[in-house]
């Protein structure tokens, strides 16, 4: 275990790098309209300036000793009662950091970005307040020291999440879209609460030192459950299999949203949150295992699903679901394959935000059409959006040199470690992305314009390309520059150790069938959309591309298992609550109020009856008290 | 003196009161036969204290004329506010004030 | 030493009847009366708060005692530990909030004058200070019955359509539960003299009476019956939709952020500390109870159409986790209800007032179906009903996630399983607080509303300060755990329960 050392210097401003964003959001949601002029400006500064913070940080880092590296800073006592201590508290370690950094950076990109995208919306104060609130809460996410306080992070980016899905909340769909997130979000807090419940009655604690300084001691049995009930977690702010329904309809949020929240940060937590709990995975061997079952089954889930969508962001989505299937999988093979997980992050978190912010752009000069139908030919009139998106397409293929290929080619190399079943299936997966990637290409760039005549493709400004370009530069050069200059593995060693196995097959074999198989699917690809005109309105498919569409029944079973029963059961506890437990009530009152409407007709208004009764009654008692005083 | 006399013309008295008001209609008469049922209530208090030697019932006979002097003043202003307004000192009459 | 506690009491009696007294041709200055009275005892109720010592080993502080009817052993006796000063606080903190909120909830038009409201505010106020404050059981017991007067004129005089019916029903619920409250007392009494030889109503004589164990069950159910009414607990509850849906916002939110309190406040000063064996025999009952309402109350506000009743409901499921945090008896579970009692009053106070500031704008109607699209015409009324959504949802990072969170995880502490099912509830939370925001303020602008003008000043700055304590108590609770913990320690003593203790450290295995 290591000892967390005191924050000094440049670490004592810890705090800051979550509160300057926080600032931000306070400033522009308080503000109101007043901020509206300036508002996005201040938002833009707040990240940037988390982002040079985080850069000082990086370097005092790199200039400790690898012992040395986990910087602890405790603000002051939280929750406590009891034996429970939370403490607000902060913990920068190697993994914290390189999230830090992806989360400001790539933060702070697309909030220049946003600039552009969202300068006619008369609500973009809002806009980039509720981003920032969004770095805040990821910030705070990535740098609690213990469970609880990360849970204030992970419901803060949910709920940042759910605010920007349903930004243009006019749109009914948009307002369901962010319902549905939150809601099956929240299914996934269950487990984190849970975990976090049963880790407090295991360890006594909830801080991760303690509670990995202590896991050897807990029975495997335990572990599994934290194991299991983490992975539920991972599963919802992560949209794996099965809480993954909600991703798809998230893109209803901005583009920029889509970028930085559901592609580059907030939907890794999960793999984040496995990576962090290393401790307790590496003992609880069945719960690693349903890991990288849940893993692999996402990596074709998002895939197939990607691979059938017209709409271009919600293919991205499939594609990022997938992407973060792999991230997930290679966190559940252990050792061999944490750093990997988080490797495969952070370049996947530049290639897609890269992405996201082309499709954006193709969008912004395409009236915000969003059918890849209706595209085509737009390589020339989008010079540079269409450049910094092939980086982007080769990047995520995995076409060397570029980023992703330096990081799927170790998840890969990792999964023949274990066994060959589970690696062939990450290369089959990795042929899909070839199809699926190849495919949204060849539909927006190549082939026939096939736009309707009022839209006018156009470049979009230079605040919006120049993200771009750099996220591209990104795409082509972070793969090698962390793999061989940022030395990942020795890196992240301390915080999530390294081990590497033999492999069944030599790492140039590896890499050629990879990419062979990855070729044949781009070859696919582009003889399914690229060698034949492509029809404006979609064919009927096969069934696997119907199910697609229909996000494979994703929806539909959530509707039939939980939503309608729900609503039923909500429709007859409101029956039984008016016509029984209140029916109870009623029935009670109703039965005073009757009886007494007939005992009242005895006060009939003529006195000598009322005379008589008195004489009854005294009669009574006179007889009642003789009889008494007899026996 | 034998108290069973005056307790056995005491509740002579009494039934003769409660007969009357229950068969009479006339509220004069009523009242009247009220009185006589306090007055035999009176009759008993005053036989009880004298056979038990204490004061008791004579202090408590007294109070009841006081009372029922009261009471008089308030009935018969009731009945005659009730006659001038009738025309009729029936006792059956005035029902309104029922359920 | 200053009375505190009876200057406290006395300030909002003196100032209820001068409002009383005031023209009736005047209301401005009525309300202008009840804002400044009600924000000095605020301000004393801070003064005294500021004076509070955490770490004194006394019971109560700020004790004060006279005889009152001393052949029945019964007194005038106050004081506070951290659990009464922070309803105290909470009671304090909403009434001029409430004041400021209503400020034009009542007109010449009501059933009653503009004043009359105000004075019973003011009225109810002394009484929910006395009634958290009461150390002597006789003393509790008549201003616990005594809050019942104000609470009816203000719902069957100033509320809505349903009024007197809703009135009526609130009033017969809480007799019938404060009749057996009222047995229950006297069988106490009787026992004291018994045991002691003297009989007493002094709350600390009271406590750590031995009595036979069926006549402290006895005892026990009249007391809980009358606690389970007020709180209310499954299926004691069908009074509280309708009250709810009658009352003007500002009484609802007194009826449910404060009175209600005073039911679970009655279970863990009362019931727990006197009946500490019965309380054991029966918490498995009323855990049951307790969870039963939690998702029976969230699944039933799953589908209303009734804004206030929606509202009623959640209450009812947030008073099951309250409950249950009380009855599984645990330090955090403990303190966890009594930080979700403060949690829960702000957060219904949020709920109601931004309903009531809604209503307004719709002709009164508070029916679901009639909004939509809010947020188009109104974004900082939108905004600040997101705000109460999310604080009743339990946000992390609110102080109602604080609260709900101690109380989950200690009952997961004690009984696994309950505390399990009890965590599911946050999902069917979330759900019809969120079809709630989804239906009422998103989408297109429902056509009734065009025009509807958006949160003026005096709205806002009624809002603020439950925003704020929300958010400030939500990162920084230790102001309220600080004066809770040592009064939570104090019951569990009392009552000799024990926490579980982490597996690890004993046999090494998990539970």
């Amino acid at each position: 275990m290591i000892e967390l050392m005191p924050a000094s210097g440049v670490f004592s401003l810890i705090w800051v790098l979550i509160a300057l964003p926080l600032l931000g959001a306070g400033v522009l949601l308080l503000g109101g309209r007043r901020t509206n002029s300036w508002g996005p400006y201040l938002g833009v500064l707040t990240v940037v300036g988390s982002a040079v913070l985080a850069v000082f940080m990086l370097l005092a880092m790199m200039g400790q000793p690898a012992n040395e590296r986990s910087i602890g800073q405790t603000v002051f006592s939280w929750v406590f009662a009891g034996n429970l201590e939370v403490d607000m508290a902060f913990q920068l370690d190697q993994l914290s950091m390189v999230f830090v950094l992806l989360i400001t950076i790539v933060g702070s990109l697309i909030h220049i970005y946003s600039i552009g995208y969202m300068s006619h919306d008369a609500d973009k104060r809002k806009f980039f307040g509720y981003l920032n609130l969004f770095v805040a809460a990821m910030l705070l996410l990535v740098l609690a020291n213990n469970y609880l306080l990360l849970y204030v992070g992970w419901e803060g980016v949910g709920l940042a999440s759910y605010l920007l899905i349903g930004f243009w909340q006019i749109k009914p769909t948009a307002a369901a879209a962010a319902k549905k997130a939150f809601i099956i979000n929240r299914v996934g807090d269950v487990g984190l609460s849970l975990a976090i419940m049963v880790m407090f009655a295991t360890f006594g604690s909830v801080s991760f030192s303690d509670v990995f300084g202590q896991a050897s001691a807990a029975s495997e049995g335990t572990l599994t459950a934290i194991g299991l009930l983490l992975l539920l977690a991972a599963c919802g702010k992560s949209a794996q299999f099965p809480l993954q329904a909600w991703l798809l309809d998230a893109m209803e949020g901005p583009t920029p949203v889509s970028a930085l929240i559901h592609a580059a940060t907030m939907v890794t937590a999960g793999v984040y949150l496995i990576v962090r709990s290393n401790a307790i995975f590496d003992r609880a061997v069945w719960a690693a295992a349903a890991v990288v079952l849940v893993g692999l089954i996402t990596i074709f889930m998002g895939a197939i699903i990607g691979s059938a969508k017209d709409d271009i962001k919600k293919s991205l989505a499939g594609s990022t679901m997938s992407q973060i299937g792999y991230m997930i999988f290679a966190a559940g093979l252990g050792p061999i394959g944490y750093v990997f997980a988080i490797f495969h992050l952070l370049t996947h978190g530049v290639f897609k935000a890269g992405l996201f912010l082309g499709a954006g752009s193709v969008m912004h000069g395409m009236k915000d059409n969003v059918n890849m139908r209706r595209y085509g030919a737009l390589r020339g009139l989008m010079i540079i959006t269409f450049v910094t998106f092939m980086a982007g397409y080769l990047a995520i293929m995995g076409i060397p040199p570029f980023a992703g290929f330096w990081s799927k080619d170790e998840i890969i190399h990792a999964a023949f470690e274990r066994s060959w079943v589970i690696g062939a299936a990450a290369i089959l997966g990795a042929g899909i992305t070839g199809f699926y990637m190849t495919r949204m290409v060849v539909m927006t760039f190549f082939g026939k314009a096939r736009w309707e005549d009022d839209v006018h493709p156009h470049e979009s400004p230079a605040v919006m390309t120049i993200p771009l370009v750099i996220l591209a530069i990104g795409s082509t050069f972070l793969g090698m520059a962390l793999l061989f200059w940022g030395n990942i593995e020795t890196w992240l060693e301390p915080v999530v150790g390294f081990a590497s196995g033999p492999t069944p097959l030599s790492s140039i074999a590896l890499i050629a069938i990879t990419l062979v198989v990855v070729l044949i699917g781009a070859f696919i690809g582009w003889r399914q959309y690229g060698a034949k005109p492509v029809p404006i309105e979609a064919p009927r498919g096969n069934w696997l591309t119907r199910a697609a569409r229909r996000d494979l029944y994703g929806d539909d079973v959530n509707e039939v298992v939980i939503v309608k029963p729900s609503f039923a059961l909500a429709r007859w506890l409101n029956w039984f609550d008016s016509s029984w437990i209140d029916g109870v009530v009623g029935g009670v009152a109703a039965f005073v109020g009757g009886a007494a409407g007939r005992l009242r007709r005895t006060q009939s208004g003529f006195a000598r009856s009322y005379a008589l009764s008195m004489l009854g009654g005294a009669v009574l008692i006179a007889a009642a008290l003789v009889l008494v005083r007899l026996s | 003196m034998n108290p069973a006399n005056y307790v056995i013309l005491s509740a002579i008295l009494f039934s003769l009161g409660a007969i009357g008001v229950l068969v009479r209609r006339n509220a004069i008469i009523v009242f009247m036969s009220v009185e006589l049922m306090l007055n035999a209530a009176n009759l008993a208090f005053v036989a009880f204290a004298r056979t038990n030697g204490n004061l008791d019932g004579q202090v408590v006979a007294f109070f009841v004329m006081v009372v029922a002097a009261a009471e008089v003043v308030v009935g018969l202003a009731i009945i005659v506010t009730i006659f001038r307004s009738r025309r009729s000192a029936s006792i059956d009459e005035p029902n309104l004030l029922k359920y | 030493m200053t009375p505190w506690l009876t200057i406290l009491a006395l300030v909002p009696l003196v100032g209820s009847v001068i409002v009383a007294l005031l023209p009736g041709s005047r209301p401005t200055l009525a309300k202008q009366f009840t804002l400044a009275v009600s924000l000095i005892t605020l301000a004393l109720t801070i003064l005294m708060a500021l004076q509070f010592n955490g770490a004194s080993t006394e019971p109560f502080q700020f004790v004060e005692s006279y005889s009152w009817i001393p052949a029945f052993g019964i007194s005038y006796s106050v004081g506070v530990d951290g659990i009464g000063l922070v309803l105290i606080a909470l009671a304090a903190t909403l009434v001029p909030i409430v004041v400021i909120a209503g400020w034009r909830d009542v007109d010449a038009n009501s059933g009653g004058s503009v004043k009359g409201y105000f004075a019973l505010i003011l009225a109810l106020e002394t009484l929910m200070i006395w009634v958290f404050a009461a150390t002597d059981l006789f003393m509790f017991y008549v201003f616990f019955e005594a809050m019942l007067i104000p609470v009816y004129f203000m719902i069957g005089r100033y509320g809505g359509p349903q009024r007197s019916y809703a009135a009526v029903k609130f009033l017969m619920y809480s007799l019938l539960g404060g009749l057996f409250m009222l047995a229950s007392m006297i069988g106490l009494y009787v026992v004291s003299a018994q045991v002691t030889g003297q009989g007493t109503f002094d709350y600390l004589s009271l406590v750590g009476l031995e009595m036979d164990p069926t006549a402290e069950r006895l005892l026990f159910l009249g007391f809980f019956f009358a606690f389970a009414i007020k709180a209310p607990l499954w299926p004691f509850h069908t009074w509280l939709p309708d009250a709810a849906s009658a009352a003007k916002p500002g009484t609802a939110v007194l009826l449910i952020g404060v009175l209600d309190k005073v039911g679970t406040f009655g279970m863990i000063r009362y019931c727990l500390p006197i009946f500490p064996a019965a309380s054991e025999f029966y918490a498995p009952v009323v855990i049951g109870m307790a969870l039963v309402g939690i998702f029976y109350g969230a699944y039933v506000a799953l589908n209303q159409n009734d804004m206030k009743r929606l509202f009623a409901y959640s209450s009812m499921s947030h008073f099951g986790f309250i409950a249950l945090g009380i009855f599984v008896f645990t330090t955090i579970a403990q303190s966890g209800s009594m930080v979700y009692m403060v949690a829960h009053g702000l957060s219904t106070a949020a709920l109601f007032l931004t309903a009531g500031f809604l209503m307004q704008r719709a002709n009164g109607s508070s029916l679901i179906s009639d909004f939509g699209g809010v947020n188009k015409a109104a974004p900082v009324l939108a905004g600040f009903f997101m705000f109460a959504a999310l604080s009743s949802l339990a946000l992390p990072g609110l102080v109602s996630f604080v609260g709900e969170f101690m109380v989950l995880l200690g009952t997961f502490q004690r009984y696994l399983i309950v505390g399990g099912v009890a965590t599911l509830g946050i999902v069917i939370t979330a759900a019809y607080v969120l079809r709630l925001y989804q239906k009422s303020m998103t989408g297109p602008l429902a056509p009734k509303l065009v025009g509807m003008p958006d949160l003026s000043g005096r709205e806002i700055l009624a809002l603020m300060p439950i925003v704020v304590l929300t958010l400030v108590l939500g990162l920084f609770p230790a102001p309220i755990l600080n004066v809770i913990n040592p009064a939570v320690d104090r019951v569990m003593t009392t009552i000799g329960a024990t926490d579980p203790t982490p597996t690890v450290s004993s046999d090494g295995s998990g539970q």
